[in-house]
């Protein structure tokens, strides 16, 4: 079918479904959200219709900034450590022979029907000083008495990586799948050990997905809530659970409302830095 | 054996050379020794085991016995990128995130060697191959044909000792593969690179070889210059694969003749031949002759069909054989024939090779 055609009834009729679907759960509720932070909440009772810019006004406070700018930063470090993880470890899994590539991805990607709720607790339990791991390192030997690893920000940020990490599994697997043996065996003919045609060949050929892949745990770990408040202290929380917060704790759903569109558009701007800088050197090299 | 390395550069010995996989056996057993500077072709079905032999002297795959000599050198237990070759692969494996001078110069940065050097090389290797000019082009901005020259440029960059293409005209149309065939071995032959080439096509091994080796099932059936191949088959095998040819079934009778379908034959050198043979005659090889049989070295039989292909000029003949003779000429010095017509076809004795006996 020609671009400038237009589209026929039938192509309405299959897209009216998902575009349906988009405006009822995800325009229609977006719209409230954006009128709910106008709001006047009420103190002791909820909210009440208005036009105010008070939620705004609060959200410049220095407190939620900083906790913006550390949930990026959180975030965009839980990226890069998947990726730096899930790249080398998907790249050898596709070079692998079938049987335990399959068998090695099943187990990896069974770890997406765990919800973030049992991660959480099991990272809470495991890091924790009463039956953690700790516990094994004392039997060894290696430790004279058993440790508290969280609350700390290396357990929020492992936690971010776990619930993350499939996620950046199925973003790099197919793309990797498909790259052509005989590119890297070329790049070995003409003098490169495997290391320098890792770095030199696959993943200049893989940076798009690599970005894509970065920007999916991005994206989705800044949504994440309950790894950040089992596993770090107050000052390891990032906005979600101010959110989350607000929203259930303290009833203030305007405010609430008014953090959330905030980090959709936070979320919006980094992805879209991020998305600007790869095309800009790409087309330099 | 006291050759010096600057006299000969890139003759290789295959040593016993076998390579299993878990559940097939690709190359059975290969001796074999390539003089340098020669273009060497591994020419054989689909299957037969070329490019893994080809895959193993380029270091892609280890042999699960047996030694690799370049230059007298074991080179068996190192890897790819320490053997001094250069190779084109079947899918050309251009790299592309670079351009055609990237991908050119891509060895020579690996090799760490400087910006002006590699500019230099590059633009010499893009004159070499005819595509002056075009070094700044995205891969996927080229033609097939020119993508092909580029995967030659950038094998040929770091002047390796042995230059390797595995089937690399296969995807390219029949005219182009023909031109290239001819490019490449000038290219070649300027050069003076050993270079082995596998291939399924046997005009592409009849044009570009000094030297042809048939493959089948995991082994070598025969080794030699292209039309000594041709002419004298070692087996059926090579016979059919290496153009077409009549083969025709006969019986020794000890007296130096060969008797087929109750006809005798004179064939040249089977003195020593007995019992149930195989004689190859090419089409080119074979006469028609439409007044009356020979005596000797000949069948008669029906013409079954003619087809004149302008610089051909083809002949069925059924002879009673399992399969039509053919009889193929130039149409300059042909007589013509009609469909139908009982003719006699001449199979000179000189022609004749026992490839089976």
């Amino acid at each position: 079918m020609n671009a400038n055609e237009k589209p026929s009834s039938r192509t309405l009729g299959v897209l009216a479904f998902p575009v349906g679907m988009l405006v009822v759960f995800f325009l229609i509720p977006f719209g409230i959200m954006v009128a709910t932070s106008f709001y006047h909440r009420d103190p002791g009772a909820f909210y009440t219709p208005a036009f105010e810019f008070a939620n705004w006004e609060r959200l410049f406070q220095p407190v939620f900034l900083e906790r913006a700018l550390f949930s990026i930063g959180i975030c965009l470090l839980a990226g890069a450590v998947c990726i730096a993880i899930a790249f080398p470890f998907t790249y050898f899994l596709t070079r692998m022979r079938r049987r335990p590539h399959v068998a090695l991805l099943i187990v990896v990607l069974s770890a997406l029907s765990l919800s973030e709720v049992i991660v959480a607790f099991s990272w809470y339990i495991l890091l924790g000083r009463a039956s953690g791991i700790s516990n094994i390192l004392v039997w060894l030997g290696i430790m004279n008495e058993s440790a508290a690893y969280q609350p700390s920000f290396a357990a929020v940020l492992l936690g971010l990586c776990y619930i993350a990490f499939p996620y950046c599994i199925l973003t790099l697997y197919p793309q990797l799948t498909r790259l052509d043996p005989e590119i890297t065996e070329a790049a070995q003919t003409l003098g490169a050990s495997p290391w320098r045609t890792f770095w030199t060949v696959v993943v200049p050929i893989a940076r798009p997905i690599i970005v894509a892949g970065f920007l999916l745990v991005f994206v989705f770990t800044l949504g994440s809530y309950i790894i950040a408040f089992f596993l770090g202290r107050p000052e390891h929380w990032t906005l979600s659970v101010f959110i989350a917060d607000q929203a259930s704790a303290n009833a203030n759903v305007p405010f609430a409302s008014t953090m959330a569109i905030f980090l959709t558009v936070l979320s919006l701007v980094v992805v879209g830095l991020v998305g600007l800088i790869e095309s800009r050197t790409r087309r330099l090299t | 054996m006291s050759r010096r390395p600057e006299d000969v550069r890139g003759g290789l010995r295959l040593e016993g050379l076998v390579k299993r996989f878990v559940d097939v056996t690709a190359v059975a057993g290969v001796d074999l020794e390539l003089p340098p500077g020669k273009l060497i072709s591994f020419l054989g079905p689909s299957g037969c085991g070329k490019t893994t032999m080809l895959r193993m002297i380029a270091g892609l795959e280890r042999p699960t016995e047996g030694r690799i000599f370049l230059d007298d050198q074991d080179i068996t237990d190192r890897p790819a990128y320490t053997r001094d070759i250069g190779m084109v692969f079947q899918s050309l494996a251009l790299f592309p995130h670079l351009n055609v001078a990237g991908n050119i110069g891509y060895g020579l940065r690996i090799r760490g060697a400087e910006k002006d050097r590699i500019a230099a090389r590059v633009g010499e290797l893009l004159d070499l191959v005819s595509l002056e000019g075009l070094g700044d082009r995205r891969i996927q901005q080229l033609s097939g044909g020119q993508r092909q020259r580029v995967a030659t440029a950038r094998a040929l960059a770091l002047e390796p000792r042995l230059f390797l293409l595995d089937e690399p005209l296969s995807a390219l149309d029949a005219n182009l593969r023909e031109q290239l065939q001819v490019e490449l071995r000038l290219l070649q032959q300027q050069l003076g690179i050993t270079t082995i080439i596998v291939t399924h096509d046997q005009r592409e091994a009849m044009t570009m070889s000094d030297l042809v080796v048939v493959m089948n099932a995991g082994r070598i059936e025969q080794v030699g210059p292209p039309l000594d191949v041709y002419r004298r088959p070692g087996s059926p095998f090579v016979a059919g694969f290496i153009g077409r040819t009549n083969l025709l079934q006969g019986e020794a009778t000890g007296d130096g003749s060969i008797v087929v379908a109750g006809r005798p034959f004179d064939v040249a050198g089977s003195a020593d031949a007995a019992g149930d043979v195989t004689i190859s005659v090419r089409p080119e090889a074979a006469q028609l002759v439409s007044d009356g049989a020979p005596d000797r070295n000949a069948l008669s039989g029906t013409v079954v069909f003619v087809r004149d292909l302008g610089e051909l000029f083809e002949c069925f003949v059924d002879c009673g054989l399992e399969e039509h003779v053919i009889v193929a000429g130039s149409p300059r010095d042909w007589v013509p024939v009609q469909q139908g017509a009982e003719v006699a076809v001449r199979f000179p004795a000189d022609a004749c090779v026992v490839v089976t006996s």
